[in-house]
């Protein structure tokens, strides 16, 4: 799979550890310019760490990573902060301010980070509200919100901007059927309305294949598999095929490794 | 077998040590870096009213009340010991000079750290633990200088004017025990007072006693909630450090403080 166009983020042989254990070995992705890709692997494979990495809140161990045509690892705070300015983040916990309503959530990028009049940064929250659907719920506080709301609220904030890029935690994880469905719908829709850049990264395999442009699969610090979601169904490699379909045992074993077991059950005392 | 067990002991203190110097060192660097905020908080003072009202008028009650008491109990125990010597002329100048110099700026603090100091640990836990901190990152804001800086400044502020309501709630509590219920002079409960109680040793070393716990408890309280491990247990044992370890750097730094004011 070539990509011809500059991409957006390259992540060139990094190698990451938390403590002692290794969660990168050499790993390199190029994430293209526009549309959605998507990231997919086990639980634990690292893949939380990644959006870390291209935002600028870890740092790798070794190895290079570029985002938005910047060496991420080399910039002071300023301007890590400058290009922060130009993406957005979706957490998994939504992550909204507590103390603040739907609205003033929404606008807290704006305010923080513009000097717009507070005219104009209304007239751009309630845009961004309606695009989410809940232009009807600006002046409610984070508590009163369902999960699926306080995840569309997030979506708006994290979109206030107009960001060239847009990082997605798990968006798709804990929702019920119909907020899963909008949540979905509104990722796809709002990278392609905004010409945005979205990265998502999910273990959900139908969500993240239905709205993905590029799929990579992550596994053992490594990139497994990547290429269009329907390169990734047909392929016959069996991590591939063990993960897109859910098979309890396969190259991922069942057993976490143990010592012999016939030997530890006759074992005598 | 048993030396085995003693040199893991060993290793254990070791390690533990270790792990104290380096948390205190952490703990220093945080503290500089939000101090180092603090002029840029003129520009937003929106930030600082709204956490002296969460972290001092809110504390305000507990303190009153308090105050009222000790002051109350001061009074009668002081009465009682003062009587059998005649000198209970000199009851108020017991409960003031042990308000001022000692149980004003201990006990608020020690209240202050149960009630704000806990409070602010959790709520700080809470933001990291939900992904807040990280999200102003995210938004290109500071969280120290958005979230810490004006907790801590707060609370600098908060502590010794939260100190001199509770010694002036027990001077009244104390009155109110000698005179009014012990049928001890006004006049001589006042004068007293007025004549005995100095303002640069005692006033003035009774606040800067307060200024000191209030920066250690707000630093201890903000430090704990920003270094919460992001679990619910995580935050329920760094709101119990920070009520342990600021009592006790209360306390044991009261005894420092003293013992370089009241030397001579």
């Amino acid at each position: 799979m070539s990509v011809n166009i500059q991409p957006i983020v390259s992540i060139e042989r990094v190698n990451f550890f938390f403590g002692q254990k290794n969660i990168y070995t050499n790993i390199t992705i190029e994430v293209p310019l526009q549309g959605v890709s998507v990231i997919m692997g086990p639980s634990g494979c690292g893949k939380s760490t990644l959006l870390n990495l291209i935002s600028g809140r870890l740092k790798p161990a070794s190895g290079r990573v570029s985002v938005l045509g910047r060496e991420v690892d080399r910039l002071n705070e300023s301007q890590l902060f400058d290009m922060r300015r130009r993406m957005g983040m979706m957490f998994q916990s939504s992550a909204l301010l507590t103390d603040l309503s739907v609205f003033d959530n929404v606008a807290f990028p704006l305010r923080e980070n513009t000097d717009l009049p507070e005219r104009l940064i209304r007239k751009l929250v309630l845009m961004k509200l309606e695009q989410v659907g809940l232009r009807g719920a600006q002046d409610l506080m984070p508590s009163e919100l369902s999960g699926g709301m306080s995840r569309r609220v997030a979506l708006a904030r994290a979109t206030a901007m107009d960001p060239e890029l847009v990082l997605f935690d798990e968006p798709f994880t804990g929702l019920d059927p119909i907020s899963l469905g909008v949540i979905t719908k509104l990722v796809r829709e709002l990278t392609d309305a905004l010409n945005t850049t979205s990265i998502v990264v999910t273990h959900d395999v139908e969500e993240g294949l239905s709205i993905a442009d590029h799929v990579f699969l992550l596994g053992g610090g490594a990139v497994l598999a990547s290429g269009t979601p329907s390169e990734m169904l047909e392929s016959s490699q069996p991590e591939v095929r063990q993960f897109l379909h859910g098979l309890p045992d396969g190259p991922v074993p069942f057993h976490y490794p143990a010592d012999d077991y016939r030997g530890q059950i006759l074992e005598r005392h | 077998m048993s030396g085995t067990s003693a040199r893991s002991s060993i290793e254990w203190l070791g390690a533990a040590t270790i792990d104290l110097i380096g948390r205190l060192g952490l703990a220093t660097i945080f503290f500089f870096k939000s101090v180092g905020h603090f002029p840029s908080l003129a520009r937003r003072p929106s930030l600082i009213t709204r956490q002296l009202y969460s972290v001092g008028v809110l504390t305000v009650s507990i303190t009153v009340v308090a105050g009222a008491f000790v002051g109350m109990v001061l009074g009668f125990q002081g009465y009682y010991t003062l009587v059998d010597f005649g000198a209970e002329s000199s009851l108020g100048l017991l409960v003031a000079l042990s308000l001022t110099r000692e149980l004003g700026p201990v006990l608020s603090a020690l209240l202050f750290a149960g009630r704000a100091g806990s409070a602010l640990t959790a709520e700080i836990g809470l933001m990291k633990t939900t992904e807040q901190l990280a999200a102003l990152e995210m938004m290109a804001v500071n969280p120290v200088q958005r979230v810490i800086a004006p907790r801590l400044l707060a609370g600098i502020i908060a502590v010794p004017l939260l100190c001199a309501m509770f010694t002036f709630v027990g001077i009244l509590g104390g009155y109110f025990a000698s005179v009014i219920q012990l049928g001890v002079d006004a006049g001589v409960y006042w004068s007293s007072i007025t004549d005995g109680v100095d303002l640069q040793f005692d006033v003035m070393n009774g606040l800067v006693k307060s200024v000191v716990f209030g920066i250690i408890v707000t630093w201890i309280a903000v430090f704990e909630g920003y270094d919460t491990y992001p679990s619910a247990e995580g935050i329920s044992r760094a709101t119990t450090r920070t009520v342990v370890m600021a009592s006790l750097a209360i306390l044991g730094s009261d005894y420092i403080l003293t013992a370089l004011m009241f030397r001579g």
